[in-house]
């Protein structure tokens, strides 16, 4: 039965071992919380050739890493004295598995950062609406994602996850665009290139966030997201 | 991502039920009464050949009371009626034409805390298949013996004392020996009521150990109170909560993904 049937979860009754669940849970909200704002901060460097923004972004990595580390330390801790079984053993097992979504969100973020910055440097081409766009998308993704988390919605998770066509559909435009672009002017190789490459990064965290959708269907379910996005093919 | 925690031998697609292999054991609407009080109601349960099913649930929940159904020890205590169909091999066990220490011989049990007779390892192994009839000289016994004691694991430890009382072997040796004398009539059949409760780690882990080898050759069903031991050991799990069988189903699904609600709150320590 899921949590979502039965209503909120019950208390355990060793109090401490909802403190671990809770703790577990409260790290992955709080590196999701970061690795949103990095994904923000990086579209935003992109959409405004924001290059205090794309710095940030590189600033605050660690801060994702220590964060993934903390919750690693703090799982195999309550793996290794409760023993979790059912629901329990699902959420610790899928909190280790989202946190490293997330720290390849979070690299993602980083990627995207470092390529604006070289961007910065070239007159030709900086960026193309398509790609602004399909940026906001994939922000809006990694909010969504971590808002489905937090509420334990599979529902909320699984819009997310039919969203990941859209992305790829605006990561396929984008290419032809930049090739287009390419082929009209090798001038503008360099830069599409990079943009290329901020693209990929972007369709990566896109793929990430349907990968925590899967986890969170499976941490409250019990069983595997049907595959078929029946609705659009 | 499904978390397996022992591949399970039956297999997984529903398959037409007159070619799926007759279970072992089988229960059908099993109710009990001590006196005027119900302890199981209406319970199903099917024991695969040579698979361990563990039955759990909180203390009173019915567990080792149905248990003990399936070779009938409750028949000895006063007051206590049961209703419905057990049987072993499609025989119904409660027939009146069986004998029911031949049933005992074929549904052995091992308890909670280790019994051995006071007398010695060797006579402990040798008692049940001398009252059975199943050895007739002195070579058939020692070969009984050794290959029981073998089976128990319990062979090498005890192999240059089989004069010395049984209970002179620690709590764990002597859980197995007791596991010697279930085996050594050879039965089909064999009942742990919370084998190692009074074990410490080590013991434990070689009695779980055992349960796997000896599943080659008996079905097993056992009785625990530890929720991981349960999940280690078997095949089937069954959840018993006040006489009634809440969730009985692949011991995998059971402590990953039960159905029930109940199922959950009791494994994961949320009951009450």
């Amino acid at each position: 039965m899921s949590m979502t049937e039965s209503g909120p979860i019950k208390k355990h009754l060793v109090r401490s071992y909802d403190d671990d669940i809770e703790q577990i849970t409260r790290l992955i909200t709080e590196m999701g919380a970061i690795v949103e704002q990095q994904v923000a901060f990086a579209t935003q460097a992109l959409a405004d050739g924001d290059e205090h923004a794309a710095r940030s972004v590189i600033d605050r990595d660690p801060q994702v890493d220590a964060l993934e580390e903390r919750l690693d330390q703090t799982a195999i801790r309550v793996l290794a004295i409760r023993q979790p079984m059912a629901i329990d053993l699902r959420i610790i097992a899928m909190a280790l598995k989202i946190s490293n979504d997330l720290e390849r969100m979070g690299d993602y973020a980083v990627n995207i950062a470092k390529r604006v910055i070289r961007l910065q440097s070239q007159t030709r081409i900086r960026t193309i609406p398509t790609m602004v766009m399909m940026s906001e998308m994939c922000q809006e993704m990694v909010k969504d994602i971590l808002d489905a988390y937090i509420a334990r919605d599979p529902d909320k998770a699984m819009a997310v996850w039919k969203r990941d066509q859209e992305v790829d559909n605006a990561h396929n435009s984008v290419f032809r665009e930049l090739l287009t672009y390419m082929l009209e002017d090798p001038r503008k190789i360099t830069p599409c290139i990079d943009l290329i490459f901020i693209a990929k990064n972007l369709e990566r965290i896109g793929d990430h966030a349907t990968n925590i959708a899967e986890k969170i269907h499976y941490m409250i379910h019990g069983d595997e997201i049907n595959r078929s996005r029946d609705d659009e093919q | 991502m499904a978390t397996a925690i022992k591949v399970n031998d039956l297999p997984k697609t529903e398959v037409p039920a007159a070619q799926r292999p007759a279970p072992k054991m089988s229960a059908r609407k099993v109710n009990l009464w001590y006196g005027q009080k119900q302890a199981l109601f209406d319970v199903d349960i099917d024991v695969a050949k040579n698979s361990v099913v563990a039955l759990i649930g909180p203390s009173g929940c019915g567990k080792s009371t149905f248990l003990r159904c399936l070779n009938r020890m409750n028949d000895t205590i006063d007051g206590c009626r049961i209703e419905g169909d057990i049987r072993l091999d499609g025989r119904d066990i409660y027939d009146r034409s069986v004998d029911v220490v031949q049933l005992r011989q074929q549904v052995g049990m091992v308890f909670q805390k280790p019994n051995p007779f006071p007398k010695s390892i060797y006579e402990n192994v040798a008692y049940g298949p001398r009252i059975h009839g199943l050895a007739t000289n002195k070579a058939e016994f020692d070969e009984i013996v050794e290959t029981s004691l073998k089976g128990a694991g319990l062979w090498n430890e005890v192999a240059d004392r089989l004069s010395q009382p049984g209970n002179s072997l620690s709590g764990g040796q002597q859980q197995r020996l007791c596991i010697a004398r279930a085996i050594a009539v050879a039965p089909e059949v064999i009942l742990m009521d919370e084998p190692c409760s009074a074990l410490d780690p080590i013991a434990t882990a070689k009695i779980e150990e055992l349960i796997d080898e000896l599943r080659q050759h008996f079905t097993i069903c056992i009785v625990t109170h530890n929720m991981q031991q349960a999940a280690r050991v078997s095949q089937k799990t069954a959840f018993f909560h006040l006489g009634k069988l809440i969730e009985f189903g692949d011991t995998d699904e059971i402590f990953t993904n039960p159905k029930q609600q109940m199922t959950q709150d009791y494994i994961t320590g949320r009951f009450g």
